[in-house]
């Protein structure tokens, strides 16, 4: 089995420094284990029976016929879960696997062991089951009316918010009704993991994932295990984008694994997959800005309403981002918001970049040029007036205490002249190789968006990371859980470590949940600022420890110590050291982090629920062919408000993956889903930009302003890139057609009004 | 053995006619995604993507012949995208340089999609295949070969070995439209020929049917119209072209488009293609 | 259901398949089977690219060949794009210009782009961009990745660069 340490090269830079990954050149040279490569000797295939229809009562099941085919090890159901069969993330509300009721198409059924995977496949096949079919809910805007799908009922959450003077009334008031659809998170890593079935009675799972630690607990939970006896080791992750928060194959790994005394690996078919995590919740926002004639915003009532799905996931969360940061990052002394997320029977929904801030900027963001449009200001200039400030209340009617450069974000952006020279072949217009049009049938547009969210967990909850980190012979050692699914945590500890310690070599220890305590998740931007700080608080520690040893053996003044390029010296005392030689013993320290306690939002949305709030804005070029409704993205550029910039490239890395998933909402991703079944379960048919579809984003602007009382000053920088840029395509394909484009992805029918026969 | 890697066209023939019902394989990029699936069964397997002669083809006076494993890269090279433009176009946009690497135009054409990106042009082209078996060789013209939606008159024990499509002389259009600007599956499409030897205009609609469409009475019509010597046509005559042409689809709804969209984008289609081989005379 | 054995010649060496299933994809005996998991498996449908790999002088998907069909080949995956323990000019440029995030699109990418610069040594930006089409990446956006390719193009040109 491949070994899962990553080691790192000798000597690497510090904070501030383009400092290349430590999982680099195994990822370059094909060794790098993910979590679909793994191999055990003797080791059995999984695959799930899923259901066929969104609602429906299961009246018979039989797996005898499966049971019975040659190289079948196990078949199993609900009725072998060992402990509880409900788990989730908010409530614990979702079965491992169905026991009548159907909620959702693709709710597991059955799961198998087998010997090779054709054999699984004949299995489940085999497996016989009855469905009594039921009218599935679908529509979210009746699901408050109609009957329980489920004993938790069918609202999962609703928060009023209500801020400021609400007889507040502006001279100018536009409205609009705007949509979201769903997008996955379609990232390339497919569900996958190993289980091995532990000597005592417990068992190891290798896996994708975002969270170790809440996986750990659901997992014991369904197991009916103690916590220590389920050991999680985190394999390399093909990306997560919060499709990993929750549990998907876990416990059916594990339970087979401990049925069959054997190792047992699964991996999910891109089809199974979009079935088996949640998405992002599709939207309908109801808006209605009010200003007063120069352009000042006065109030903001609005409604969102997402679509949960059949299961809570994290709804509860991300309703309250919307409901926050419903209305953008502007000075709104009135406010009157309503969010709701409910539950359907259509495809579970939950975490995807952006939290449902992605969903409100569109919304926010048209209004406002629908604003510039009624007070013929410019849309800048509008934005610009309203931008907050530290200083300035939110919704919320939170202070902002740390730093909010909005004007600047948006003045770089809007400012910015581009360095990009256009390519004038026919391949570059809309439709591409497919030479739909000429230039002449071309039309372009150009607009800029804003978009704000919260980084870190809100509302009170306890969000904290642990680290633990080892000096011996000169070489750190840390062990962390934060999750590594792509966005380059590894390469930040190590930054980190080498800044404090004055190390050259920092090993980083497997994440795993039997080393260290929880990092929380990979998600809300916040594992710099947890899992940094996690790291920073350790290090720092055992420069302590060390110093304060090093001060008492040789008799030297502690305050005049410095650890710098492996050296301990003294700067007013005749005295060296190498940290290889001071660190012959071993010096360790194991901490937990956390940040500024926040707290729960009132009955009328009112609290300081947020810690930090991170800021950016995109401008988007696009060309549209008006006539069939083609779409070409010529370029993004943004600027984004980062605190500190602790590693430019992986910065730039992150700004420019960010906006292609945003360009993907704009124009071209959706999860279409039909009387709760999804029509598009492939990446046929569920498309996400290719080379040819992404343009070069630019980068205006890059601002630092240390954030006080984050580690280094660093804000989270991983979901304002998919914030902003969905709201500034759409409303660059506004100014190029005209149209009011109410709904994104934007598709051709939207451009192009077609009589319908 | 279940899978025979045919290296000559003999050897192919021969293990067909022990296993008629043999899947044939040659770039494998419609049947793999079967196969990985689970859909479709696999027992005997006969490759014939190195098939030397159906890999090769051969330009002799004025028809091409391509064999059947020819593929679409080949199809986008110099001389073949001089000789036939449009399907060198139509090639261009089939899924992505792998699939392109692989996929054949025999695979195009026993796969049978509406959506077939080669097909259109080779039904323009009046295409005849030759269709071959371990005894017996018959020419099939294209119209023919494609019987419905997924379905063609190859009978178990054949194969095919080449196409055979006449080199014309005159620019030559092919557009299709998908929802983003690589690896898509054609919405709608259309493809024109200009034959200024004969003064013809030939046409085809894909993926507006359940097989490609000619177009016959817009055909007709502007082939008529045209002023051959000039190389020019009225801007009226467009765009009655373009409203045959879009009157001549049969599209469906489907996820990927509806019928009226498709109806509309023909018409556009057809208008633009056709203005951009002949110039718009100026009254 | 199986085949008896056959040969594949991957990164230069013969590798037996022994009591195979006959639908079995190439990418699946390459990772499965012989030990070579660095083709990735992110669609199994020929829409992702992850599974590249050469071919004889050709640039497939290895989840759309049949394994038994490629007897007689010259296979190159990504663990045979440079001699064990060293680095080729695309995958030094890889780590170089940050074209590695996630990693799962990486292998196909770096088959992909060792080939186009074989066949071409000073790719344009849309050339470039067709070339890698076929390649999604969910996490980089491509910007770096068209960055790594420059980085590399003028390694093989045989310019010195800081």
């Amino acid at each position: 089995m491949s070994d899962l340490k990553i080691e790192t090269p000798v000597s690497g830079p510090r904070i501030g420094e383009s400092a290349p990954r430590p999982d680099g050149v195994p990822k370059v040279n094909g060794s790098f284990a993910f979590s679909s490569d793994l191999w055990h000797k003797n080791m059995l295939w999984g695959g799930t029976l899923r259901s066929p229809f969104p609602s429906a009562r299961i009246t018979r099941l039989d797996i005898t016929e499966a049971l019975l085919i040659d190289g079948v090890q196990a078949v199993l159901t609900h009725e072998d879960v060992p402990g509880q069969n409900l788990y989730g993330l908010e409530h614990a509300d979702q079965p491992v696997m169905a026991e009548e009721i159907i909620r959702y198409e693709g709710e597991p059924v059955a799961i198998v062991a087998a010997d090779h995977p054709e054999i699984v496949r004949r299995a489940l096949n085999a497996i016989q089951v009855e469905y009594e079919e039921m009218a599935p809910l679908t529509d979210p805007e009746l699901a408050e009316e109609t009957d329980f799908i489920h004993p938790d009922g069918n609202l999962i959450r609703r928060i009023n918010l209500r801020h400021g003077d609400q007889e507040v009334q502006g001279e100018i008031q536009v409205e609009g009704i705007y949509e979201v659809g769903m997008q996955d998170q379609a990232f390339l890593g497919l569900e996958s993991g190993l289980a091995v079935p532990g000597e005592d009675g417990g068992v190891d799972l290798y896996i994708s994932t975002q969270w170790l630690h809440a996986d750990r607990s659901q997992v014991a939970s369904c197991l009916g295990l103690e916590e220590e006896r389920v050991r999680i080791t985190l394999a390399g992750v093909g990306g997560a984008f919060g499709a990993r928060e929750d549990l998907s194959l876990h416990v059916h790994l594990c339970m087979l694994a401990m049925r069959t005394n054997r190792a047992v690996k699964m991996i999910y078919s891109r089809e199974e997959s979009f079935h088996g995590h949640v998405h992002r919740h599709p939207a309908k926002m109801w808006y209605r800005h009010h200003a007063d004639s120069k352009g000042n915003l006065l109030r903001v009532e609005a409604k969102v309403l997402l679509d949960g799905g059949a299961y809570a996931s994290s709804s509860g969360a991300v309703i309250a981002n919307a409901t926050c940061f419903a209305a953008g990052p502007y000075r709104i002394p009135s406010a009157d918001i309503e969010g709701v997320v409910v539950r359907t029977n259509n495809p579970p929904c939950g975490a995807m970049r952006g939290f449902g801030a992605v969903q409100t900027c569109v919304g926010h963001e048209a209004q406002m040029d629908k604003l510039a449009s009624a007070l013929n200001m410019d849309p800048v200039e509008i934005r610009i007036k309203n931008a907050l400030k530290p200083g300035d209340k939110l919704l919320t009617g939170q202070t902002i205490t740390g730093t909010a450069p909005v004007a600047e974000v948006i003045q770089t952006c809007a400012e910015h002249t581009s360095t990009y020279q256009e390519s004038t072949d026919p391949m570059s217009l809309p439709g591409g190789a497919g030479r739909t049009a000429d230039p002449e049938h071309i039309s372009r547009g150009e607009a800029i968006a804003v978009g704000f969210k919260n980084l870190m967990f809100s509302e009170g909850f306890d969000d904290f990371s642990s680290a633990l980190c080892q000096l011996e012979n000169g070489v750190a050692t840390i062990t962390c859980a934060c999750a590594e699914v792509g966005q380059g945590f590894v390469t930040l500890a190590q930054q980190i470590t080498r800044e404090i310690l004055g190390v050259e070599e920092v090993i980083l220890a497997p994440a795993a949940t039997q080393t260290v305590g929880s990092a929380g998740s990979t998600s809300a931007s916040r594992q710099t600022w947890m899992s940094g700080g996690a790291v920073q608080k350790a290090c720092e520690e055992v420069r302590v420890k060390l110093l304060e040893k090093l001060a008492v053996e040789h008799q030297v003044d502690i305050d005049n110590l410095v650890l710098v390029d492996g050296q301990v010296t003294s700067l007013n005392e005749d005295f060296t050291i190498s940290l290889e030689e001071a660190t012959s013993e071993p010096l360790e320290a194991r901490v937990e982090y956390r940040h500024a306690p926040t707290f729960p939002l009132d009955e009328n949305g009112q609290g300081d629920a947020h810690v930090s709030f991170a800021f950016s804005a995109h401008k988007a070029v696009v060309d549209v062919d008006p006539e069939l409704g083609l779409v070409k993205v010529v370029e993004l550029i943004t600027s984004q408000d980062v605190g500190r910039l602790l590693n430019p490239l992986q910065a730039v890395g992150q700004l420019e993956g960010g906006a292609a998933q945003g360009l993907g909402l704009a124009v071209m991703e959706e999860v279409l889903v039909t009387e709760g079944n999804i029509r598009n379960a492939s990446f046929t048919d569920y498309l996400i930009p290719t080379a040819l579809d992404m343009p070069p984003v630019e980068i205006a602007a890059i601002i630092e302003q240390p954030e006080p009382g984050a580690p280094f000053g660093a804000k989270g920088i991983g979901e304002p890139p998919s914030i902003s840029s969905t709201a500034a395509v759409v409303a660059a394909i506004r100014e190029a057609t005209d149209l009011e484009l109410p709904r994104v992805p934007v598709r051709f029918t939207d451009i192009v009004s077609v009589e319908e026969d | 053995m279940p899978v025979t890697v045919a290296r000559s066209l003999d050897d192919a023939l021969s293990a067909l006619e022990e296993h008629p019902n043999a899947l044939i394989l040659a770039g494998g990029t419609d049947v793999m995604v079967e196969v990985n699936k689970g859909t479709r069964p696999v027992e005997q397997v006969i490759s014939i993507g190195r098939v030397p002669e159906l890999q090769d083809w051969e330009h002799e006076g004025d028809w091409l012949h391509l064999g059947a494993a020819v593929t679409y890269t080949e199809l986008m090279g110099e001389e073949l995208s001089s000789l036939v433009p449009a399907l060198a176009q139509a090639a261009r946009t089939v899924g992505s340089p792998q699939i392109r690497n692989a996929g054949t135009i025999g695979g195009n054409l026993g796969t049978s999609s509406p959506a077939g990106d080669t097909l259109p042009a080779l039904f323009a082209l009046d295409a005849i295949l030759t269709i071959r078996s371990k005894t017996t060789v018959k020419e099939v013209p294209i119209d023919e070969f494609i019987t419905g939606v997924k379905s063609n008159s190859l009978n178990p024990g054949e194969l095919i070995e080449k196409i055979r499509v006449p080199v014309l002389e005159g620019p030559q259009e092919f557009c299709k439209i998908g929802p983003r600007n690589a690896m898509v599956i054609s919405v709608a499409s259309f493809t024109l020929l200009t034959d200024h030897q004969e003064k013809q205009v030939k046409s085809c609609l894909g993926t507006v049917g359940p097989v490609p469409i000619r177009p016959i009475e817009a055909e007709d019509f502007i082939s008529g119209e045209v002023n051959w010597e000039q190389n020019t046509v009225r801007p009226e005559v467009l765009d009655n072209f373009a409203a045959l042409c879009s009157s001549a689809a049969r599209p469906i709804d489907d996820h990927r488009g509806s019928a009226a969209y498709r109806r509309h984008a023909i018409r556009v289609l057809s208008r633009r293609a056709a203005s951009r081989v002949f110039s718009e005379e100026i009254s | 259901m199986s085949n008896d054995f056959y040969t594949l010649k991957v990164n230069g060496e013969n590798h037996q398949v022994l009591d195979a299933w006959t639908g079995e994809s190439l990418l699946w005996v390459l990772r499965e089977r012989l030990g070579f998991p660095g083709a990735k498996n992110a669609c199994e449908e020929g829409e992702c690219g992850s599974c590249s790999v050469r071919i004889d002088e050709e640039i497939v998907c290895s989840c759309l060949v049949l394994a038994g069909s490629a007897i007689d080949q010259e296979i190159t995956t990504i663990e045979g794009l440079a001699p064990e323990g060293e680095l080729g000019d695309v995958q030094q440029a890889f780590i170089e210009a940050g074209a590695v995030q996630c990693g799962f699109c990486t292998p196909g990418l770096l088959v992909t782009i060792d080939h186009l610069l074989e066949e071409n040594q000073n790719p344009d930006d849309l050339t470039v961009r067709e070339a890698i089409s076929g390649n999604l990446c969910r996490c980089t956006g491509y910007g770096r990745i068209l960055e790594a390719v420059q980085i590399a193009a003028a390694s093989r040109r045989g310019e010195n660069h800081e």
